[in-house]
């Protein structure tokens, strides 16, 4: 890799963008091949102590990385804007490839630029990309500067120490951004195949039998847990009840046409990543579908009526927390429609 | 005769909980691979099941039956599968989902003519339903030489595997689909004899290509380039599908096939099609298919007189490659003396409908030139009057759009813009989008998609009797002229752009984009 640098202290985002400017005419110039990746600009708003550990998380996103980085690093007393941009690209790229240029800028700001963030950030940005704003450390001041720049703001509820209030603060920022939210995405795997094993028409038939659902789930992971339950609600029409219950589990109830359904959330132990480890779903024929967390995939098993079992591994790689992110960041190009009515009931559920 | 197919787009409408999905249900499926010990299954097919695996991208309930004349247990197969997928997986093998996967492969020896063991692959498949508990759908994989494809089906309808009362029965068929209109003819007879047309899904792995299917979302998502789609506005459209390399170890199939039947009759008339279509009421399988067949028949099969206007054929003779210097076709391994095969082939092809009359279509491709590259060049007329002066500069060019195949992909257009200065010249500057730039995801092998999709049964970027039928009716008549002798070899050096004779074929104020 190649990579053109500046850096100034006590500078002004009009030097920054400047400098910019001129780091990517010289790119272009040192470099036949180079093309700037033109995917959005990511806003990541950090606590200067724990800048290095986002920034490893974002080296680990591989090819999802987004065009323009612009790393706000934030130290209480700091008054002055600090400043280091780097444009670079892949040199090792073969004769007759393009080199994918990257570019990122690294501010060293204070707690009073938060306010006005936006007024800094937005010459830096590059227009006409979407713009996403991940603020991993709860700056929410930071955000809703942003809020007028941002199209996407990338969330994490399970990182949030109260869960309702991280739901209502996903609802909120719906209001005039697309909310990505990590802890969804976790349990996009097994919103997958739960769709896949009720696909079968007869098999279809039996979404209305439903008589409970059980999700297990790492204990620092109750949000996708909720969030899970929450699809399942807003996907079948269930009029989801509050959860109740303390520790490592949580029940409620949700009605449905035909009856009402039991909801129970367990802490499991799970090694590795965070997310959700289990899934049972029981209808009230008695036959039932239990997906869980095994190496190589899912292990899935489905009773019949008779009490017969048949079991088998459907096949999957986990994507590790990194892949999250990268996943995160790739969402922020895309939509999903059933995100907003699962949140919705997700909260009807902690409310 | 029919397996009983089901309608897969109307019931993901009725499952509430597909909505919203990117990637949705596959139905559970067996999948017998034919061919399963072949080049193809071992580059291309076992590493895209594997990377499908890992992205939890096959059916929740998988099994994949090879099957081939070697005799070799199970656990020689997983083995020799095994090596294949590492060698040639686009990503690192992550070990626990390789074995779940190589734990769900079976192998049958089937020599392709003995009825019996197809009563053992049957047994196979039905003890894999048993272990399911449920009857799978079958997709059959013909991976094998052509000339067994009439032989298999004819097999499996003889064993009854050929349908299901409770699942769906597909069958997969690899390129070549006929050597000539005739045989094509006679072997869409034999399939048709055993399968439905909708459980037919004839391979042509370009389709699977993000930028090949690109070129219809550019076409159909952008307003401003239809206004200019036509004989008004566009001067002619070249067609190239170059490749550096010879014929490596291939000589006993290409000198069989040559340049047109391995690229022109399929991938190369396929881009024409996606570049000529009329717009689709939707894209459902048979919409597109019906428009592409369209433009098909409204291309006139030359006749033999006009094959030498419109065509030319060449071989490559020694020269110089990435600074090496190689052998001429007739001297490459297995390539007999006296081979009149060619392994170039030009052709200028006019579509004559209300769009398109008078637009000269030419397509080229070859083996051993300069530089390997897949495009479309769309190159627009002159502009009508030349208000800007020219002096100090290559002036005002017509634009150009290019439609970037491989190995770059993405899509370039090429204006007129001022030089700086204090005069007013012009000269051509690009504007460009390139998918490694724009996009963040990895585009899968062509054959990723085209698996799931059979899988699926969504037939869209699969070719239909009647395409490919209509293609061979435009390729035979150049086949028998070029046999009888009707148009001279022409030559060219290895690494060079093409023979002279393929300048002529463009007509005159044109030339071919370089390589």
């Amino acid at each position: 890799m190649t990579e053109e640098v500046w850096r100034e202290r006590d500078t002004t985002p009009s030097k920054i963008e400047a400098a910019l400017r001129r780091l990517l005419i010289e790119r272009y110039h040192d470099q036949d091949a180079f093309v700037p990746a033109r995917v959005l600009n990511l806003i990541v708003v950090v606590d200067r102590e724990f800048r290095g550990e986002v920034e490893n998380r974002l080296e680990r996103v591989g090819r999802y990385h987004p065009s323009r980085l612009i790393l706000c690093s934030v130290s209480d007393r700091r008054k002055t804007i600090d400043a280091w941009c780097s444009v670079s690209d892949d040199a090792g790229s073969a004769p007759g490839k393009i080199a994918i240029g990257r570019e990122q800028v690294e501010l060293d700001i204070g707690e009073r630029h938060l306010a006005s963030l936006d007024s800094i950030v937005d010459p830096l940005l590059v227009s006409d990309l979407a713009t996403v704003v991940w603020a991993p450390h709860s700056h929410e001041i930071a955000v809703d500067a942003l809020r007028r720049l941002a199209q996407v703001v990338l969330v994490d509820s399970q990182d949030e120490p109260e869960l309702g209030a991280a739901l209502d603060r996903a609802e909120d920022l719906l209001e005039n951004a697309y909310v990505v939210d990590l802890a969804w995405l976790r349990s996009t795997p097994w919103r997958e195949r739960v769709a896949a094993a009720f696909d079968p028409p007869a098999l279809r038939r039996s979404l209305g039998e439903i008589s409970a659902v059980t999700v297990r789930h790492r204990a620092d992971s109750v949000a996708a847990a909720v969030l899970f339950c929450g699809w399942l609600s807003s996907r079948l029409g269930w009029k989801a009840g509050s959860l109740s219950g303390s520790g490592e589990r949580l029940s409620g109830r949700a009605r449905a046409r035909r009856g009402e359904i039991s909801i129970k959330l367990e802490h499991v132990e799970q090694p590795g990543a965070p997310g959700l480890a289990g899934v049972t779903i029981e209808m009230a024929s008695g036959r039932s579908l239990s997906l869980d967390r095994t190496e190589g995939g899912l292990r899935s098993v489905r009773r019949e009526r008779d009490g017969k079992e048949i079991a088998w591994t459907v096949l999957g790689a986990s994507r590790g927390e990194s892949g999250i992110l990268g996943e995160g960041v790739r969402q922020a190009l895309l939509r999903d429609p059933t995100y907003r009515p699962a949140l919705t009931a997700a909260r009807a559920m902690v409310a | 005769m029919a397996a009983t197919a089901t309608d897969t787009a109307r019931e993901q409408a009725e499952n509430p909980l597909t909505e919203g999905l990117e990637r949705l249900p596959v139905a559970p499926t067996t999948m017998v691979i034919f061919g399963a010990s072949g080049d193809l299954a071992h580059r291309k097919l076992l590493p895209a099941l594997y990377n499908l695996a890992h992205e939890g991208a096959l059916p929740e309930r998988f099994n994949m039956v090879g099957a081939a004349r070697r005799e070799q247990t199970d656990e020689e197969f997983r083995e020799v599968a095994r090596e294949a997928i590492e060698a040639n997986s686009r990503r690192e093998p992550d070990a626990k989902v390789l074995d779940g996967l190589l734990e769900r492969m079976r192998y049958v020896a089937v020599p392709f003519d003995d009825s019996e063991a197809y009563g053992k692959l049957g047994e196979v498949i039905e003890e894999l339903d048993d272990e399911a508990g449920q009857p799978l759908a079958r997709m059959y994989y013909l991976s094998t030489a052509p000339e067994y494809f009439s032989v298999i089906a004819d097999e499996l309808k003889k064993a009854g595997l050929h349908r299901h009362k409770g699942a769906d029965v597909r069958v997969v068929i690899e390129k070549p689909f006929g050597t000539d209109l005739a045989s094509a003819k006679a072997l869409q007879e034999d399939i048709s004899k055993v399968f439905r047309e909708r459980q037919v899904f004839r391979i042509d792995h370009y389709l699977g290509k993000e930028t090949v299917q690109n070129v219809l979302a550019f076409r159909f998502a952008n307003l401003m380039f239809e206004p200019v789609w036509n004989r008004n506005y566009i001067d002619h459209v070249q067609i190239t599908a170059a490749e550096d390399i010879g014929i490596g170890s291939r000589a006993g199939y290409y000198d069989q096939a040559g340049a047109l039947r391995d690229l022109v009759q399929n991938h190369m008339l396929q881009l024409l099609t996606l570049l000529c279509m009329e717009p689709p009421a939707s894209f459902d399988a048979d919409k597109v298919r019906d428009e592409k067949v369209k433009v098909l028949d409204a291309i006139t099969p030359p006749t033999p007189e006009q094959v030498a206007q419109m065509t030319v054929r060449a071989q490559y003779t020694s020269g110089m490659a990435d600074g090496e210097e190689v052998h001429g076709y007739l001297d490459e391994d297995d390539v007999p003396d006296d081979s009149e095969t060619e392994t170039y082939a030009a052709l200028r092809l006019e579509v004559h409908n209300w769009r398109w009359e008078g637009v000269p279509f030419v397509l080229r491709t070859g083996k051993r030139l300069s530089r390997k590259t897949t495009e479309i060049a769309v190159q627009l007329k002159p502009v009508p009057h030349l208000a800007f002066q020219s002096h100090g500069s290559v002036g005002v060019q017509p634009n150009l759009l290019i439609l970037a195949v491989q190995p770059n992909e993405g899509v370039s257009l090429s204006l007129g813009a001022k030089i700086p200065g204090s005069r007013m010249r012009i000269r051509p500057v690009n504007m460009e989008f390139l998918y490694g730039s724009a996009f963040m995801s990895q585009s899968p092998e062509a054959y990723e998609r085209l698996i799931q999709d059979a899988m699926r049964g969504e037939a869209t970027l699969f070719t239909r009797s009647d395409e490919v039928i209509a293609q061979w009716s435009i390729i035979d008549p150049i086949l028998k002229a070029w046999k009888d002798g009707d148009l001279p070899m022409a030559h060219y050096e290895a690494g060079s752009p093409g023979p002279q004779e393929a300048e002529d074929l463009i007509g005159e104020g044109r030339s071919w984009r370089g390589l």
